[in-house]
């Protein structure tokens, strides 16, 4: 039996690199040995971009992408096809989960430097994926045409009329019609089918060989190609399989159990997952009182709606989503990791996701006066954490970093 | 005299009908159980005698109601198929859509997933809170539902309700009157509990056809969650010894 | 796939040696509990795969009134989509299907596929005079047109009355018996079909004794 496993493998990498690949990517690639909890985030989002294919296609065998089957096609899915509602629970959940993973995948990064040198275009790599997966979730949410999804659409989609010139024919162009409409929702479906989710394929395959290049980095930002044994493999380092695979089976599990309990006992999370006012069908007549983003764009939208002005509201939000990219040239300080940073460091991270979370919160209520002015505070302390970063990571008293990582 | 008259009829007040001053009516919990299967069934009777001269449930399937409630084919064909042929249609109306906007100024809403859209408990506050209007077309507006365009179908069930109207100052001073009470006719009153009860039994049915699959989804989750359990603790053994080789 | 590196990493960090024994048995539990796992999951999708409760509901069993019907009347009903005829035979063309039987390529059903078992008999059907029979040629599909014996045909002057569909010059008798030397392989399909009376027949649903 294994003599014609071991030939068959032969006969394979002869034509194909598959051995090279399996010990390039697996068997002898070097990962820090030290990765903590924050590290089990990158396989978690690889493990969503497959489940939201899976669950996609299996629901665009039943969908129908016209304006007056749209919405009883999801309700056929529902109720008409066998498991239907769990396909249905499981891409909508999964929706909301992917953002959770990328915020928090994110956020290691933010913790141990992992965008610094020379991991930035790593990282710019991943804000495209970020960029992409904004898109694709707000192309899908239009998908079901209820009155969020309308009316959600109409209002994202005008914002490009604020450009000046070109604004109106641009918002015009993107619709295909002179407001949301059949036309839209078409398009908008094949580009959330087709287009995104292979441009996500592609930037997570650049995202992964972006990695392996350079290697990954460590909650205690230290290299681990620095220091080598006598046949060139890192001190610090083990290979990625068997110890990372094994460890990131029991993280997915985790995970899924998390994932389970909301698709069975709480898919609608309290109207966070999938709106109540997305249960009546889209109405071009009537516009919601309240028309709000999903949670996982509602930072942006509390910062478009904190600016008086329209045009410079846009500007705003989109500034808040591009500072992102240059953030490997903001940070000046001399270590990586949080762990030896001063408190300088760790009051404006602190500061940043108290802001974070509060424009978050913000950006799901409807707008009052003293809500306004928090979203107002809150945007500058979060542009604030980016821009002010040049001056206080270079001021920041550091600790010594250690040549060998710690556990 | 009057006054006394008031507090009295105010205390013995169905429970639960008072309404904040300034817009915001606290509704009330509906506390249905769609576990209930009496229950749905008699929910579905009142859908199909009351609600569905008017409103379609487009996406829901007699065969699946028949299924979910526990009743046989002939059961659903005598008492909730009145023009349906066959089980495996849908619970659609011959109501024209224009003609619904004609009379009652907008179409009757479509209300598969009414409860999924509304919560049960606005649903169950509105269906107890029609009162006398002439003002409206059909006689009658609603508590939480301003000028609804729906008239009272079930008033025979609940007999009318008068507003009783107190007045009330703004932060800027001025008054006006908002509903304070809700009160059903003396002769009614009887009807109360009954009436209670049944649109609890119509709203438990209008929260089963918004998510028939809620049952079933909640039978299978527990099993799942607890097969992923046992599967963590092979996968954190195979762990665990793994790791034994880092130091 | 080596993890050679692993072996050396083992043996490089521990103090005792590796229980590849443990390490066996636990990679082929997980295994297995995960395969199990996989298979749970893949269970839904295959499973929505199937025809919906809309379809299965357009698909539903047909009632046909054949009250009205006359000796040699060809009706034709809609069934899952596909043309399903009945014919009503009188005493002729009854007794004349026997004598054709040296002419077809399965005179007594026996390819079992082509009918339910209460329609494998001389005239396939349950009630003699009534022939339940879906009009699809057993060839590659087209509708074959009905030609009576007295119809003008050129058909040959024996010609009994059948079907004869056009595509490909396939025959079929009044029984939906295929003739040999054409190109349709099989007997015409008799659907599943019963009776819930003497004058409706529920097309779709099997045979129930005690009706008709």
């Amino acid at each position: 039996m294994n003599k014609i496993l071991t030939s068959s493998v032969e006969w394979i990498d002869a034509r194909f690199p598959l051995t090279k690949l399996w010990n390039e990517h697996l068997a002898q690639y070097y990962a820090p040995k030290n990765f903590n909890v924050w590290y089990y985030f990158g396989s978690l989002a690889l493990l969503m971009l497959v489940l939201q294919m899976i669950t996609g296609i299996f629901l665009a065998v039943n969908y129908k992408p016209d304006a007056a089957l749209a919405f009883g096609s999801v309700e056929y899915i529902m109720r008409d096809v066998d498991y239907g509602w769990l396909i249905r629970y499981m891409h909508s959940t999964g929706a909301s989960f992917f953002f959770i993973v990328v915020y928090l995948h994110m956020f290691r990064a933010l913790l141990y430097g992992s965008y610094r040198k020379p991991r930035e275009l790593l990282w710019i790599i991943g804000m495209f994926i970020y960029l992409s997966l904004m898109a694709e979730s707000f192309l899908g949410y239009l998908l079901p045409w209820g009155q969020m999804s309308y009316w959600g659409a109409q209002v994202i989609i005008s914002l490009f009329g604020a450009i000046p010139l070109v604004g109106e024919d641009l918002s015009t162009w993107i619709r295909g019609d002179y407001v949301i409409s059949d036309v839209t929702l078409n398009r908008f479906f094949a580009y959330h089918v087709v287009l995104v989710p292979i441009i996500l394929l592609g930037l997570a395959a650049a995202h992964i060989m972006a990695l392996h290049e350079v290697g990954s980095n460590n909650p205690d930002g230290v290299e681990i190609k620095k220091n080598k044994d006598v046949n060139g493999k890192p001190l610090d380092g083990i290979p990625f399989h068997p110890y990372y695979t094994v460890k990131d089976i029991v993280g997915v599990a985790v995970f899924l159990i998390f994932f389970s309990a909301v698709i069975f006992y709480a898919p609608e999370l309290g109207g966070y997952f999938i709106e109540h006012n997305n249960f009546f069908p889209a109405d071009p007549m009537k516009t919601p009182e309240h028309i709000a983003p999903l949670w996982y764009f509602t930072p942006f939208y509390a910062i478009l709606r904190a600016v008086p002005d329209k045009l410079i509201g846009v500007i705003l939000m989109g500034a808040s989503i591009v500072v992102w990219f240059i953030l490997p040239w903001l940070d000046r300080s001399p270590v990586k990791s949080i762990r030896y940073k001063g408190w300088i460091f760790k009051l404006a991270l602190t500061l940043f996701v108290i802001s974070f979370l509060g424009l978050c919160y913000l950006g799901m209520l409807a707008p009052t006066a003293t809500r306004t002015a928090f979203a107002q505070l809150f945007s500058f302390i979060y542009f604030g954490f980016f821009l002010l970063m040049p001056w206080y990571s270079k001021i920041d008293k550091t600790k010594p970093v250690p040549e060998r990582v710690t556990n | 005299m009057r006054k006394l008259f008031l507090k009295i009829a105010l205390t013995l007040l169905l429970p639960g009908m008072v309404f904040a001053a300034s817009g915001g009516v606290p509704l009330i919990q509906a506390n249905n159980d769609i576990a209930d299967q009496a229950s749905l069934q008699a929910g579905a009777k009142l859908f199909v005698n009351y609600c569905m001269g008017c409103h379609s449930a487009q996406y829901v399937r007699f065969e699946r109601v028949g299924r979910d409630l526990g009743l046989t084919e002939e059961e659903l064909l005598e008492n909730l198929m009145f023009t349906a042929k066959k089980v495996g249609e849908t619970m659609t109306i011959a109501m024209d859509k224009d003609d619904g906007k004609k009379w009652f100024g907008v179409t009757p809403p479509d209300l598969s997933v009414i409860a999924r859209a509304r919560g049960t408990d606005w649903l169950y506050t509105y269906l107890l809170s029609f009162y006398l209007d002439s003002s409206r077309p059909w006689g009658v507006n609603n508590l939480v539902f301003k000028d609804v365009g729906m008239p009272h179908v079930l008033w025979e069930r609940q007999g009318w309700q008068k507003p009783f109207y107190e007045t009330v100052t703004d932060e800027d001073g001025n008054s006006h009157q908002v509903i304070k009470k809700l009160v059903v006719d003396k002769a009614d009153e009887a009807k109360a509990e009954q009436y209670r009860k049944e649109m609890r039994d119509l709203v438990n049915f209008l929260e089963y056809i918004g998510e028939p699959a809620k049952l079933e989804r909640r039978a299978l989750g527990w099993k799942v969650i607890l097969f992923l359990f046992i599967f963590l603790g092979f996968a954190y053994a195979l762990k665990k010894e793994y790791w034994r080789d880092i130091h | 796939m080596s993890t050679a590196d692993a072996t050396s990493v083992g043996k490089a960090n521990m103090t005792e040696g590796i229980d590849e024994k443990k390490r066996r048995f636990l990679i082929a539990a997980t295994t297995v509990v995960g395969g199990v796992g996989v298979g749970f999951t893949a269970v839904p999708f295959i499973a929505s795969m199937k025809p919906s409760a809309r379809t299965q509901a357009a698909g539903a069993p047909v009632e046909v009134d054949i009250s009205k019907m006359e000796y040699g009347q060809k009706m034709t009903i809609e069934w899952r989509g596909k043309p399903v005829w009945i014919v009503k035979r009188n005493k002729e063309h009854l007794a004349a299907l026997p004598t054709l039987n040296s002419q077809l390529r399965d005179p007594n059903s026996d390819n079992t596929d082509q009918q339910p078992d209460y329609a494998k008999n001389p005239n396939r059907s349950i009630k003699p005079e009534y022939l339940v029979v879906i009009g699809i040629c057993t060839h590659l599909g087209c509708s074959p047109s009905y030609v009576k014996e007295e119809d003008t045909h050129d058909l040959g002057s024996d010609w009994k009355g059948g079907f004869f569909c056009p595509c490909h010059g396939s025959f079929f008798d009044l029984a939906g018996r295929v003739f040999q030397g054409v190109p349709a392989p099989s007997n015409l399909v008799i659907p599943p079909y019963t009776y819930l009376s003497n004058t409706l027949i529920k097309v779709g649903a099997d045979y129930q004794e005690g009706v008709a």
